[in-house]
Order: structure tokens, then sequence, then C-alpha cells
């Protein structure tokens, strides 16, 4: 469990992190969203010890880090800058962190495996691509066995199968009783990914809500139709609060104030034809989007 | 919890990464057993051991210092006459033997500024820290692996120089049984062990490279001539003898001059140099961000 309590960091003038309390719980992914510069991962490095906070305080299972016996056992984590020495191998990075803990050198070679990069582990580092680089740092917090994992970003850099990849990753660390804390840019990503989530902006807490609560927020009771027949199907669920848009695409209507299964059981009473009946799940970005608009520091000109 | 962690994370074949990910049977790995996995001092400095070794350009850089010893001690041992009368201290066929040092104590301050600050440049320094947050063992075991490795490498590499330097010197030259020559000899490869140290805390206290290798050449190159300009001839005598390379002249001539610390003397100050920057780079790394 991460407990982070009245924590703020600030960096000079410049407030990065602002009061910010939030538990992540074991048991299931939580997902840490928030627009650039938010502070994300000032966060997640003080949850670490890298950075010294302002005031307050960030414990894992009730301790700073540097009070834990063994803390890469207690806490593996991936953070957002690259954190290997480029000259230096991916076995010998990782057998440089296992030696501090005692992890035995077989487990070096296993978390290899399971990232998948058993075949360059001899490998410089610096030669590595995005995807690679992440990967080895996924090695590195999963090395020595940890309570709790933290990522920064994690799918950065990684292709479609690293990502489906890592979220069946994450699932199953979650499932096995651990602390998975997870940020990401991407919130449709976060949503496959997490159960949980803090979402923050300019520092401070914003929400602290599960996914499918943060899928209400947008959600707005708009349903997409197609049909050869638009005219027909209009003509019958035009009524009282409800009202019909067409789209760019001649044979679908947007209806908003009816449900899906009613004008399904309309259509079908007039023995309309419908090729589609999508009810719009608010894009879990429009519902960010719609909880966070206020709190973005580094927002396009346009849309100041 | 008593799952092996592979056996819930094992992806099935379409989500291959860049190999295929092994197919761990259960029982292949439990969980670590946590007990055993303590941070200790002697673990960390084998993590800084693997670190050390495991960077090629160690290994080059120390080539070339012991080849730098070797083979500018020989070149001036080969042109050198020894002429008793002169009393300056690169007269003596001794100095002339070690006159690599000159050299090689830049390229090995250079070492130990690099064996931190390349953790700051490529934020190596956050696995680190991940791994040993209380930070100070870090420190600590870079000291010793860097002092380790670099008196090993220096120690014979300076009798190597002597002998090769007396060899070409041939009449007039100096023997290891001479009074003091023993100490200098020892006392050169104690010299950059010590300019190894204080790279590695000029290191941890700038942070850069460039800022800290500059600071270690002014500091043993530039600081006792530009002090010599700068300073009044009184403070001059008084002061000039505690900058670090000239209490390690102290100990590394023969006849140490007379502004110079006796040798003992010259080796407690230059101990206290190296204590007294890695003492600031000790509070420094323990209160700054990584
Ligand atoms: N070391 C630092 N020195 C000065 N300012 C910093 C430092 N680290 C972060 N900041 C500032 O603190 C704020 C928060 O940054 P942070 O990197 O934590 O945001 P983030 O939520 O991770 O953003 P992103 O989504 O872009 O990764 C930013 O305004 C950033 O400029
Ligand atoms: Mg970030």
């Amino acid at each position: 469990m991460i407990v982070v309590d009245s924590l703020s960091k600030h960096y000079g003038p410049h407030v990065a992190v602002d009061s910010l309390s939030f538990t992540v719980q074991p048991g299931v992914v939580t997902g840490f969203l928030g627009p650039n510069g938010s502070g994300k991962s000032t966060t997640m490095r003080v949850i670490m010890g890298l950075d010294r906070p302002t005031s307050g305080t960030a414990t894992v299972n009730g301790r700073s880090l540097a009070d834990h016996r063994a803390p890469l056992h207690e806490v593996g984590a991936l953070l957002e800058a690259r954190a290997i020495h480029p000259g230096r191998s991916a076995y010998d990075h990782l057998s440089a962190m296992a030696a501090t803990t005692g992890v035995p050198d077989r487990r070096v070679r296993e978390v290899l495996d399971l990232v998948g990069l058993s075949s360059v582990a001899k490998k410089r580092a610096g030669s590595f691509s995005l995807g690679m680089g992440q990967r080895l740092g996924i090695a590195g917090a999963l090395l020595a066995d940890p309570d709790t994992i933290i990522l920064d970003e994690p799918v950065n850099g990684l292709d479609p199968e690293g990502i489906l990849w890592i979220r069946h990753l994450l699932k199953g660390l979650a499932d096995d009783g651990r602390t998975v804390f997870v940020s990401s840019h991407l919130i449709s990503e976060m949503g496959l990914m997490a159960e949980h989530l803090i979402v923050i902006g300019r520092g401070r807490l914003i929400r602290d809500m599960t996914v499918d609560e943060l899928r209400q927020v947008g959600r707005d009771g708009r349903v997409d139709v197609t049909t050869p027949y638009p005219a027909d199907l209009t003509r019958v669920l035009l009524g009282q609060g409800v009202s019909i848009q067409s789209t760019d695409d001649a044979y679908t209507l947007t209806v908003t104030g009816l449900l899906a299964a009613e004008i399904g059981d309309r259509a079908v009473a007039q023995g309309i034809p419908l090729h589609a009946l999508v009810p719009r799940e608010a894009s879990l970005e429009e519902a960010f989007m719609s909880l966070t608009h206020d709190s973005v520091e580094y927002q396009p000109a346009a849309a100041a | 919890m008593a799952t092996a962690i592979l056996d819930r994370t094992a992806p099935n074949d379409r989500t291959a990464p860049i190999d295929r990910p092994v197919e761990s049977s259960p029982g292949t790995s439990g969980r670590l057993d946590s007990t055993g996995l303590a941070v200790t001092f002697p673990r960390v400095i084998r993590s800084e051991w693997v670190k050390f070794r495991s960077l090629r350009s160690n290994w080059l850089t120390l080539l070339a210092t012991v080849l730098g010893i070797v083979g500018i001690g020989a070149l001036a041992s080969a042109a050198f006459t020894p002429d008793p009368g002169d009393a300056d201290a690169f007269s003596n066929p001794v100095t002339v033997g070690l006159s690599g040092n000159l050299l090689a104590q830049i390229v090995i301050g250079i070492v130990g500024v690099l064996a931190i600050t390349s953790e700051f440049t490529n934020g190596m320094i956050r696995s680190t820290f991940a791994s040993v947050p209380k930070r100070l063992p870090v420190l600590g075991a870079k000291a010793l692996v860097i002092a380790g490795v670099t008196f090993a490498v220096a120690l014979p590499t300076m009798f190597g120089a002597f002998l090769l330097g007396q060899a070409l010197i041939g009449e007039g030259n100096a023997s290891l049984t001479d009074d003091g020559v023993l100490r200098v000899v020892i006392g050169s490869a104690g010299y950059l062990t010590a300019v190894a140290l204080l790279g590695l805390g000029l290191g941890t206290i700038l942070r850069q490279a460039a800022s800290a290798i500059g600071v270690i050449f002014v500091m043993l190159l530039l600081a006792p001539q530009l002090l010599g300009f700068l300073l009044p001839a009184s403070a001059q005598e008084t002061f000039l003898r505690y900058l670090p390379s000239n209490a390690g002249d102290a100990f590394m001539t023969v006849d140490p001059a007379a502004n110079l610390l006796s040798p003992v003397m010259g080796a407690v100050v230059l101990a206290g140099w190296v204590v007294g920057v890695l003492g600031i780079a000790a509070v420094l790394l323990q209160r700054r961000d990584a």
C-alpha cells in the first residue's frame, strides 16, 4: 500500500505537487492520470525517495523507502527518464542492482527472459531502442520480486504486443495481491489497464475514483444508429425530448434522449432494418478532459 | 501470495515481445525469499564493483594510465643525466623515473569524477538510489572500489616505472633500498588513490563531469602556480604547502624541499582533503534530489 499524505514539492517558486493526499491499495491496478506537468512523475520520484518532499510524506507499507531493509524487494520502479548507463549491458545493469540486495543471478536471467531481452542481454544498453530500454526498466522493477510496483508511463515506446503484454503483466501482479501504481498519458489505455484512478491536475488531487466512475462522468446518452432508411427511422423516433442529428455518413444518425434498446425495439416494430446500433460510451478522453480542463497547465494557445 | 511471479504473468504466445518469453512451468521460480534480501554494505560494495568492472572505458583508462606512467617515466629517464649538485626535485632520479604521475593524476582524477557524474548524466543514479535509498553506502562503496582499484593498479605500476626508469638512467640511479625511496614509490600510488577519491567527491558535489574535471585540474596543477602569483610571499610560505599537490609532494620526493611539509604531515593533510571533500559530498548527496 502506498500512502501519500499532504505531499508538497516545490522547485524554487514552482509548485509541482500541492498538498496531495491519496492511498494506493493492493490487489488492483491503480492508474495515475493528469495532464502534462501535473506532477505525476514528481510524486512518483518522491515516493521512491529520490526527490525530497518540501512537506508531507509518502510511505510504502507504512515506511519511507529508506527505512525498509530490502527496498528493491519492497518497491520496484520504472521511472520516466531512462535510469540506465548506456555503456553497460542489460545483464550487468541488472546484476549490479541485484547485488545490492542479494538477489541471485538466476533471477536476473529470469527477468530478462520475462521481458524478452535474453538474446540481447550482453549488448550495450545504449544500443537499445526506446521500447527495449523500457523493457529493461521493467525488468529492473520486477527484479527483486517487489510487493509494490510503480511504473511511470510504462507503455511509452512499446509496440502493440508489448502493450498487451504489460497489461496482462500488471493485471497478474495485482491479482497476486501486489500494489500496482501506473501513470499513463493514454487515458484509453488506462481504461483497459487500471481499475482505480487517481486523477491530479496542477499538483492537486482532482478525483480518486474507479475507472467505471470515470466512464459515468462523460456518459451523455447519445446513440449512433446506422440504417439504410434514415428518413423513416427519424420519423419513428422523433418525439418528446428526443433529438436526432445526421452525421457525415448519410446512413448514420446520432440520437439523443432514447436508450439503444428503445431505438432497436421501435425500429423492429416498424420493420426498419438497422445495420448498427452503438451507444456512445463516452470516450474516456472526453470524460477525463471534462474533469481536468480547469487544471491543465500547458494548453495549446487556441484552447486557452 | 505464494504463487510464483512468473506463473501469473507469463504472456501467451501472441504477446511474445522481442524474444519468445519463457513458458514457465509451476515451480520453476517461487517468490524470492525475503529474509535474505536485506541491503548490506558488503552487498553495496559488490554492486559498485560490478558497475565498475562492467564498463570497458574504465579498463581502457586504467591501461592508458599504466602505459602513461611507465612510458613517460621511461622517456624522461632515458633522457636524464644525474647531477648530484642540482637540488631541484626534478633532478632526482626517483622523481624522474616517476614523472608520468603528473599526467596520470589527471586521468585518475577523471576516473573518480566519472564514477559518479556518469550516473547523474544518464539517470543511472535513480536505479542506484532506488536500490539503496539510504544513499551514503553508495558513496562509501564507490570510494572503496575506486580506491581499491586505483591502488591495486598504481602500486605495481609505480614499482615497474621506478625499476625501468632507474635501469635506463644507469649510473647515478637510485635503488629501492635507498633512504626514502620506498616511501616515495608507495606514496605515489597512495597519492593517485587520494586523487581518485578527490575526483569522486568533487563529482558528487558538482554532478557534472566538465566542471568537476575543471576543478581537479585547477586544484592539482594550476593552484600552486596561481596562488604563487596572487598571494604575498609571506602567505605563500604558510598556505601553499597545504595544497593537495604540495602535500603529496611532501611524501613523493626523497628530500622534500624546505617549503614543504614533512612526509607524514603531507600524508595527513592530503587525507584531510579527501575526508573533507568526501564529507561535503556525503552531506549534499543526502540532501539533494537525485
Ligand atoms: N527537477 C525539476 N526542477 C524544476 N522543475 C521541475 C522538476 N521536475 C519537475 N518540475 C516541474 O514540476 C511540474 C511537474 O512535473 P512532472 O514531471 O511531475 O509532471 P508529469 O505529470 O509527470 O508530466 P508528464 O505527463 O508530462 O510526464 C512541471 O511543471 C515541471 O516543469
Ligand atoms: Mg511524467
